[in-house]
């Protein structure tokens, strides 16, 4: 993954968060992340990516941001069963988006939730794992993409 | 003047109730929500509704799958298809299959009914 493709996904996300609640999120500086370390909040959303490129693109969010997501959005339903809904949605969203850039070979699955911040997402060996954080309302939260031509 | 009947597929529970909150209130009658191709395609068969907005990324059955296989029980229904793989590519297909509209997600309640307007609006002039 180069740069402009990395650009990519930093302007999606900032369109994500612009669109659905009026208030773009502030994205930080991506970086390299080590396969071991990589940012895991309370829910992440993870798209397998087959086709012209392989990998994954997960997001990952504290339950306290999904929540504001949701009642922004009109949602009075902020159950757990809700914010991994909107975990999945979001990161199948951001992932879908980006054949626009990447073209219809960029194959997404349909999103897996895992829950709890204890939890390690196994990135594929030998794909560069790059962390995009963000900041929305002053909560952290980060779109990891671990992509590469296959 | 009886109210259209909407079926709403998607996957996700939150986009099922954004899009039913939101045509709900432009007097459209929800007879189905449903959470695949699959149970679209059922529901369909027994709900026969005028207007359906479709993902495409769903487990067991995709949103095109669906759309194919709802085109050859009805030639009439009008299909918005919700989804975000926004490449033109399968707006095209979308389209080809028996789609009438395509919107992207992330998309606004204004933005959807904009779209299901202009659906049902084609529907009656023509």
């Amino acid at each position: 993954m180069d740069e402009a493709q990395l650009k990519v996904f930093v302007s999606i996300v900032q369109h994500y968060f612009e669109k659905v609640t009026g208030k773009a999120a502030e994205v930080g500086t991506p970086f390299l992340g080590e396969p071991t370390e990589l940012p895991i909040h309370d829910f992440t959303g993870v798209i397998g990516i087959s086709g012209s490129q392989r990998g994954c693109v997960y997001f990952s969010a504290p339950g306290q941001m999904l929540k504001e997501l949701l009642l922004r959005a009109g949602e009075t339903d902020v159950s757990e069963g809700n914010l991994a809904d909107l975990t999945g949605e979001i990161a199948n969203t951001i992932s879908g988006n980006a054949r626009r850039e990447f073209g219809s070979e960029f194959l997404i699955s349909v999103p897996v939730v895992v829950r709890g911040s204890g939890q390690h997402i196994t990135v594929p060996k030998g794909v560069k794992a790059y962390v995009i954080p963000l900041r929305w309302h002053k909560i952290a939260a980060a779109l990891v993409v671990s992509v590469a031509k296959a | 003047m009886t109210a259209r009947k909407l079926l709403i597929a998607d996957d996700s529970n939150i986009v099922r109730s954004k899009i039913a909150r939101a045509l709900g209130q432009h007097g459209l009658h929800i007879v189905g929500l449903a959470a695949n191709g699959r149970e679209a395609l059922e529901l369909f068969k027994t709900t026969r509704p005028d207007v359906l907005t479709m993902d495409l990324t769903m487990p067991e059955m995709d949103g095109i799958e669906c759309i194919r296989a709802i085109r050859a029980l009805d030639s009439k229904v009008r299909i918005l298809v919700v989804s975000a793989l926004s490449d033109k590519g399968t707006a095209i297909q979308a389209l080809k299959e028996g789609a009438q509209g395509f919107l992207d997600k992330p998309f606004t309640e204004a933005e959807l009914s904009d779209a299901i307007g202009e659906l049902l609006e084609e529907t009656s002039h023509g």
